[in-house]
């Protein structure tokens, strides 16, 4: 309409308002969220574990960076996602990983992951898990050196890693005082897995910020409980809970928004889902004795199909008129 | 005490009422010798038809334009002057309207037909609802849907639940509030005459929690009246929107594609029932109207009893002007409200503010891409999914948006405002809806 040339007022469609935290806002939450645990590895693993993470993260900015001067797009993003996917692959490396291992990740990450497929929100895998998966694939040797860094203040199992041991000797006895080691991240793994309470203070803070809804976590966690009590495994269920990536993958992997369902009913399903495909992974499989990342991969697949299937009831539907 | 209720899902918008929520209802009226504009569309349904021809002498209470069908309202002079032009004129809500104009004698000389009706009482059901559709009454909380239709329900004694919706959710706006406070005889007189209409009804009075001075005093004033109750709500958006109201007074879901009467209920707004009364008792129709101004760019924020017709040019400068210039000025409040051109547009029936933004407060976000976060469809009050309908509406996949119930969308831009990629969700929803319609 010609007015609006002439208009002597700002017009524009309702609502005027605008609530709630960017996405700039809710990615800095995240990164808040993954400070205690990042902190912890530093403590566990050392210096070089501190620059791997901050080569992760600064790598996948850089990444990210580039990708948009190549597409002639704003060259630095408005949103702190890239620094997310970054922290979160480095949190996936051993402790002793060569400095170009977590570049390498990023690499694939954000451009094949992330940008190939349309950017922030339109990548179908999560880009952490999937440029863990193409580094395992690629570099199998130095991606499951779990055992060449002993954690700070360590006494224990040196062969094994917890699930490892356990994988091995299913009958194993597990202490009170294993439990508690297990909590506190006194073991060996990825660098960002293994102190369970950091996560879970993380993924609380993200959950009482409202950033990441509580159904994918906590139906991903009682899952992971109930199969391990059901299955008899040793330690069972909170050893199950403790060791391994199942506190970073249910607070921080499971809920990539772009890679999660967003209906209600959804994030339960994918929730049990992500749980139940953990468990047959970490008890049946032959050779792994863990199964977070691929059961989270494999669950990413199935989102679109799972949205399609649990849409809401649009209030008032079914209702006679 | 009293149990507080709500409906699923919303936003919780700063309110922004503390600046006119004190402020007593001041009378404002039109200058002589200006221009008084009355657009034929002002309200849902067919627009009225012009019954005065340019040059005519008309009073102050008559009626100058007739109903133009049967869900159409009447409207009626609100001064009294010379018709000086019936010409296409904008209305706030940037819809361009055949319009009567008139030029103000100032003299403000009655109809003689407006008389004050003592026996109203032992007026028939059906009598009281032809005096409300002669007064040209509609609903005056925004969406104007003429209110001797509501009245007239196909089995009015299944209606078993009137509601005064004194919600007022929307931020900025107090002057449901101020009617409560102010006019409460009035409304409780108003109430009686909808509970004669609905024989089987009990009424309840909704109000927000951020209202408590209203919910105590009403409560005191209606205890002893059986068929009459006041009701708490949860401070939350949209809490006044109908179907919601419905859900959250009496647990009743009205079906897609119903209306509040086929579960039994029929609701007003705090401000209609104030015009119903008049309109019944009084004998005067529908002429004015209570006003929210605010917004950092008013000098006196204020709720005005307004003439409608009257410029909000002349609205503005009567309450004092402007502070600043305004960046953005809204008809209705900033979640569902208009944003205006000009001020050269008047107060209709269905104008419950205006709310001038300074440009810090009109200021928008950049919109980004969706990042599924799925906090749309978390905050849907109607349970839809305003990210796949945003897709489907910019893919122009109106079979899609149709199966993911696009029509169903209320519009109350819940999705838009909690959105973190600030993505214009209602906007596009609103668009499609319409496009789709016309299809």
């Amino acid at each position: 309409m010609e007015t609006a040339a002439k208009s002597r007022f700002v017009v524009s469609g309702a609502p005027h308002a605008r609530g709630g935290d960017s996405t700039r806002e809710i990615m800095l939450d995240v990164i808040i969220a993954l400070l205690p645990a990042a902190v912890m590895a530093a403590f566990y693993f050392g210096f070089d574990a501190a620059l791997l993470m901050v080569i992760g993260g600064a790598s996948a900015l850089l990444f990210e960076i580039l990708w948009n001067l190549a597409v002639k797009k704003p060259a630095v993003p408005g949103d702190l996602s890239a620094v997310v996917t970054g922290l979160l692959l480095a949190f996936n490396l051993p402790p002793n990983a060569p400095f170009w291992l977590p570049i390498v990740g990023s690499l694939f990450a954000i451009v094949v992951v992330k940008q190939l497929f349309g950017g922030l929100g339109q990548n179908f895998l999560n880009p952490a898990l999937a440029g863990r998966a193409f580094l395992m694939a690629s570099y199998p040797a130095i991606m499951t050196d779990y055992l060449a860094v002993m954690p700070n203040q360590f006494e224990g199992i040196t062969s094994a890693t917890p699930l490892q041991y356990i994988k091995a000797n299913p009958d194993a006895q597990i202490l009170s005082s294993d439990l508690l080691t297990a909590f506190i991240g006194q073991k060996y793994g990825v660098l960002g897995e293994t102190c369970a309470v950091a996560l879970l203070l993380g993924g609380l803070y993200l959950i009482l910020r409202r950033v990441v809804n509580w159904r994918v976590p906590f139906f991903y966690l009682a899952t992971v409980a109930a199969l391990s009590y059901a299955l008899g495994r040793a330690g069972s269920p909170v050893y199950d809970l403790l060791t391994g990536g199942v506190m970073l993958g249910a607070f921080f992997m499971a809920t990539d928004f772009a890679t999660s369902p967003v209906t209600p009913a959804g994030k339960v399903i994918f929730g049990v889902g992500c749980g139940a495909l953990t468990m047959i992974i970490r008890t049946f499989s032959g050779a792994y004795p863990e199964g977070v990342s691929y059961s989270i991969l494999l669950m990413n697949l199935t989102v679109p199909l799972i949205d399609r299937w649990t849409r809401p009831k649009t209030f008032g539907k079914g209702k006679a008129a | 005490m009293l149990f507080v209720r709500t409906f699923k899902n919303g936003v919780h918008p700063s309110d922004q009422k503390k600046a006119t929520m004190k402020k007593p209802i001041r009378i404002i009226l039109p200058e002589k010798g200006s221009e008084v504009v009355y657009p034929m569309q002002q309200h849902l349904g067919a627009p009225a038809k012009p019954v005065v021809a340019s040059g005519d002498r008309v009073l102050l209470g008559q009626r100058i334009a007739e109903m133009g069908g049967r869900v159409s309202s009447p409207i009626h002079a609100s001064v009294s002057g010379v018709v000086s032009a019936i010409e296409p004129r904008l209305t706030p809500t940037g819809l361009v309207s055949q319009s009567v104009i008139i030029e103000n004698d100032g003299l403000m000389l009655e109809d003689k037909s407006l008389a004050t009706r003592e026996d109203w009482r032992s007026l028939s059901r059906e009598e009281i609802i032809d005096i409300v559709r002669d007064a040209g009454v509609v609903g005056l909380g925004g969406a104007g849907f003429p209110t001797h239709i509501k009245m007239s329900p196909p089995d009015y004694t299944k209606i078993d639940c009137f509601i005064v919706n004194a919600a007022e959710c929307e931020p900025y706006l107090t002057s449901d509030y101020r009617v409560l406070i102010e006019e409460t005889d009035r409304l409780l007189e108003g109430v009686e005459v909808m509970l004669g209409v609905f024989p089987n009804a009990e009424a309840v009075i909704a109000i927000e929690t951020n209202k408590m001075e209203a919910v105590n005093r009403l409560s005191a004033l209606v205890k002893r009246n059986p068929r009459v109750d006041v009701v708490p709500l949860y401070t939350k958006y949209p809490q006044g929107a109908e179907k919601q109201l419905i859900n959250a007074v009496t647990g009743r879901v009205v079906p897609k594609g119903g209306l509040p009467a086929d579960v039994g209920v029929v609701v007003n707004n705090a401000d209609t029932v104030i015009a119903v009364h008049r309109s019944v008792v009084r004998g005067r129709p529908l002429m004015r109207r209570i006003v929210t101004v605010s917004g950092g760019a008013v000098m006196n924020k204020g709720n005005y009893k307004v003439r409608i017709g009257m410029p909000i040019s002349g609205l503005i400068e009567a309450t004092g002007g402007f502070r600043e210039e305004p960046a953005k000025v809204l008809c209705g409040g900033p979640m569902m409200g208009f944003a205006m051109y000009d001020l050269d547009a008047p107060i209709i029936k269905t104008s419950s503010a205006i709310v001038a933004l300074t440009e810090r407060e009109a200021r928008l976000p950049e919109q980004s891409g969706c990042i599924r976060c799925g906090k749309c469809v978390e905050h849907c009050p109607m349970g839809l999914m305003p990210l796949e309908l945003n897709k489907f509406a910019i893919a122009a996949d109106y079979g899609k948006f149709e199966e993911y119930d696009g029509s169903s969308c209320i519009e109350c831009g819940c999705c838009t405002y909690i959105c973190p990629a600030k993505r214009h969700l209602a906007q596009s929803i609103k668009t499609a809806k319409r496009l789709a319609r016309s299809r």
